[in-house]
């Protein structure tokens, strides 16, 4: 070191860095916290893996938070996860949008809020109370509200039967967290206990699940039989209903009473029209303001925007017979009309967009229409949303003379066989099936009920008021029960040849190509 | 310690005595005895898998399942021939090897001699150049997805709306033309400290006099550089390129946050991935796993052959 130099300076050298870095320090805080930051910062914090930082102030956590690496499912953090799953959910839970902690439910009476979960039935209290002082590990919602309703129900049931529960969010992507479930059953860890499963799962972990049926097969009796008769696999109940799923359409109804639209669309034309003539409007004070946004990324959600766009025009239900069936001149048709609105009414990154994307688009005012699911609604009517009481629900377009469909999704509760604590699982899943907590969580989350009483509730109705204005549109589930342990691979062909057209492919070119594959699997 | 000249000098491997005392053999004897355990750890941690691997890609054994395994002998290495996924995710591995360990070679051959000067400051420069090589490649890759993204970006917001190079937001990601640069640029972004820092490595047992020599010659930095600084600089450049090649062909973490399992920008470790844990095919997805060991295999003895690495 010169220190010869050093000596000769007028100033200090050492002195000169120190403040410009405590500076630049500085400013960045300042920036970092600036109010402002928070809405543009929650939108694009809706990446595919549960490490999204849910404010500014958290992005710097998740370098040090070694929890919110062990959410997603790269393969270097497997080990890492069980080890990390009870500290896990106060750091990786994406509650991305602001505020949607303490928001209570938007229209119902004021007993249905987050902070109030209702009681643990007499009856369940005293089945569990033989396994009072257990502690089990519930991987349980990581998308919206979910996690929150999930902690709630936890904190309940551990005051009122003594068994802890730890709450792990799952990894927002379902292929992400069904990779989650393999390596636990593959290792045969005792590490899970409890585990939300989509509904198409039950065919593909049957054989790592208990047996519900000896103990919760009366329970069972109250939810609709279609949901569990998916949920039985080879007549045994290997899990119980959660909440059901199916695909809405949202709209922004001032900006149609705006541009003179008098009703949303019904045909996918009719939407094409709609978004272009609204986004020609707002485009002069919204630069980044996009028609319409939908799941268009390559994973299982695009399987469902798929199948509804299929089934809506008439191009069958991607596997029927045991072959695929969307090779006609329908489903390339509106292969074709999807790809045709990546970059004009949809955002041309919208092939990597998931459900929070998509929510996070529409709820900071940024969309005219929205594909999502019913969990959203409560979040965009929350208090502190921008978009509150600006948009409503209604079915989602279909080509003309079809039907409008919305593809069946929702998740259920199971065990795990490997689990330590069987009884003291199963204890818990029959308080958050009851026909009590499913009340609350449609009324505070918007969750579509599994139990026909809990659907005519009239705080649900109130809550939930798309149930009577899409409850009659047609169902339309996805391929799971006839391609059996097959199905992530038939999704998989499917949702890679869907977001390859939404990308720029030729759909003539992409959809028989996607048939030979499936067909030489299932075939 | 002495100077040792530029001389590429091949040593011919040394006969041993024909009689072989028995000092030598107990020697020998205890060299093994001490490198046992050494080996026990490698045997365990590298061979077992691998074997266990190549038993699997001979089944069709599936992962979490209680079906009893079958043998199936090469059916696995058969589908493999004409999987043409399995093909493209060569070829992209391939281009991003290329892309990524060409450019990291320059600039980290750039900033190895950069740093290797002498100047105030150069302990901090060091150690701030690592910073990129630090940081988890997860967390920075989202650190990227969100510079990438199309609406509320970074990188759209420089080049559209405040310096108006482009004219409109680009799907860095989303659009197949643009998608492997970018996350070319975030490997880059990542490794080019490493590769400087091994070529640092290297740079630094180059003696200082030749130099000085080579001046008093007359060679102006560019010669030097090239008949100097390169042929001396070769074992460094080796390591770094086998380090480097060799990641960037095993490429899994960056390609699975930025992408997922988009079927276009799938590389080999990711398609591996999804046919093990997506479709729960053990047996196939092993057959791809050692397919990936082979090729991997076949650039190492490439390199080797190539730079003809001697003993020294």
């Amino acid at each position: 070191m010169d220190l010869e130099g050093a000596a000769r300076r007028p100033y200090s050298r050492r002195a000169f860095l120190l403040g410009a870095v405590s500076a630049s320090a500085a400013g960045v805080l300042a920036a970092c916290t600036q109010p402002a930051a928070a809405p543009t910062t929650a939108p694009a914090a809706a990446p595919t893996t549960a490490a999204a930082p849910a404010s500014p102030a958290a992005a710097a956590s998740p370098a040090a938070s070694p929890a919110a690496l062990a959410s997603p499912s790269p393969a270097a953090a497997a080990a890492a996860s069980p080890a990390a799953s009870p500290a896990a959910s106060p750091a990786a839970s994406p509650a991305a949008s602001p505020g949607a902690v303490a928001s209570p439910s938007p229209a119902a009476g004021g007993q249905f809020t987050i902070a109030n979960p209702p009681p643990v039935p007499a009856a369940n209290i005293a089945s569990a109370k033989p396994y009072a002082g257990a502690t089990i590990t519930y991987y349980g919602d990581g998308v919206g509200q979910g996690n929150d309703l999930d902690k709630a129900a936890a904190t309940q049931f551990q005051k009122d039967t003594g068994i802890n529960v730890n709450v792990v969010a799952r990894p927002q992507s379902s292929t992400d967290t069904f990779a989650q479930y393999q390596r636990f059953f593959q290792g045969q860890s005792p590490d899970l206990d409890v585990l939300m499963i989509d509904v198409i799962w039950p065919g593909q972990l049957a054989s790592n699940l208990v047996d519900l049926g000896p103990k919760l097969g009366d329970a069972s009796k109250n939810h609709y039989p279609g949901i569990v008769a998916n949920d039985t696999i080879n007549g045994t109940l290997v899990a119980m209903p959660f909440f059901s799923d199916f695909g809405i359409l949202y709209y922004r109804s001032d900006l149609l009473q705006k541009y003179n639209i008098s009703s949303p669309p019904k045909t996918w034309d009719e939407l094409t029209q709609q978004a272009t003539t609204i986004m020609n409007g707002e485009k002069g004070s919204n630069a980044t303001f996009g028609g319409f946004v939908f799941q268009g990324s390559a994973y299982e959600g695009l399987t469902c925007n798929g199948l509804e766009w299929l089934s809506s025009s008439g191009a069958g239900n991607i596997v029927d017979n045991g072959k695929a069936s969307f090779n006609n001149p329908q489903g390339i048709a509106v292969m074709n009309t999807a790809k045709g609105w990546v970059g004009t009414i949809a955002p041309r990154g919208v092939t990597t967009y998931q459900e929070e994307d998509a929510r996070n688009t529409f709820q900071t005012g940024n969309a005219a229409f929205m594909r999502n699911w019913p969990y959203a609604y409560a979040l965009a009517a929350a208090n502190d949303s921008p978009v509150k009481g600006k948009f409503d629900v209604g079915p989602l377009p279909a080509a003309s003379g079809q039907q409008p469909v919305g593809c069946i999704g929702g998740w259920a509760l199971a065990a795990s066989k490997y689990s330590k604590n069987p009884d003291a699982s199963i204890e818990f899943i029959r308080y958050l099936t009851s026909p009590e907590f499913q009340t609350f969580r449609g009324v505070v989350g918007g969750y579509v009920p599994t139990i026909p009483s809990v659907a005519a509730d009239p705080n649900v109705v109130q809550a939930q008021p798309y149930l009577t204005k899409v409850g009659n549109v047609t169902r339309v589930a996805r391929p799971s029960a006839e391609t059996g342990e097959n199905y992530n691979q038939v999704s998989t062909y499917f949702f890679q040849g869907v977001n390859s057209i939404l990308n720029g492919q030729d759909a003539a070119s992409v959809v028989p190509m996607m048939q030979n594959q499936i067909d030489r699997l299932i075939g | 310690m002495s100077v040792q000249a530029p001389a590429q000098v091949q040593t011919a491997p040394v006969a041993l005595p024909a009689v072989h005392s028995e000092l030598v053999r107990r020697q020998t004897r205890l060299a093994w005895w001490l490198l046992l355990p050494s080996l026990l750890v490698v045997a365990l941690v590298a061979l077992v898998p691998l074997a266990q691997t190549v038993l699997a890609s001979f089944t069709n054994e599936r992962l979490a399942s209680n079906r009893a395994v079958q043998f199936v002998g090469l059916k696995n290495y058969a589908s493999l021939l004409t999987d043409d996924a399995f093909w493209h995710s060569i070829g992209v591995t391939v281009l991003f090897t290329i892309l990524t360990v060409v450019f990291e070679l320059v600039l980290g051959m750039g900033i190895a001699l950069v740093v290797n000067s002498n100047f105030k400051g150069r302990g901090a420069m060091r150690a701030a150049m690592l910073v990129p090589w630090a940081i988890p490649t997860v967390v920075s890759a989202q650190m990227w997805r969100f510079m990438y993204h199309d609406v509320y970006g970074v990188f759209n917001d420089f080049l559209v709306v405040r310096l108006h190079v482009l004219p409109q937001n680009v799907a860095w990601i989303a659009d197949p033309a643009t998608s492997i640069p970018a996350i070319a640029a975030i490997d880059i972004w990542k490794t080019t400290p490493f590769m400087a820092l091994l070529l640092l490595a290297g740079l630094q047992v180059i003696p200082t006099d030749i130099y000085e020599a080579a001046d008093v010659d007359g060679a102006n930095p560019v010669q030097q550089f090239i008949s100097l600084t390169l042929p001396l600089l070769r074992p460094a450049l080796v390591v770094a390129l086998i380090f480097r090649t060799l990641d960037a062909l095993r490429v899994f973490d960056v390609f699975y946050v930025i992408f997922g399992n988009r079927a276009d920008t799938q590389t080999m470790a990711i398609y591996a991935q999804q046919t093990i844990v997506s479709f729960s095919d053990m047996g196939y997805g092993s057959a791809i796993s050692v397919a990936i060991f082979l090729i991997i295999g076949i650039f190492v003895v490439a390199y080797v052959t190539i730079f003809k690495v001697e003993q020294s």
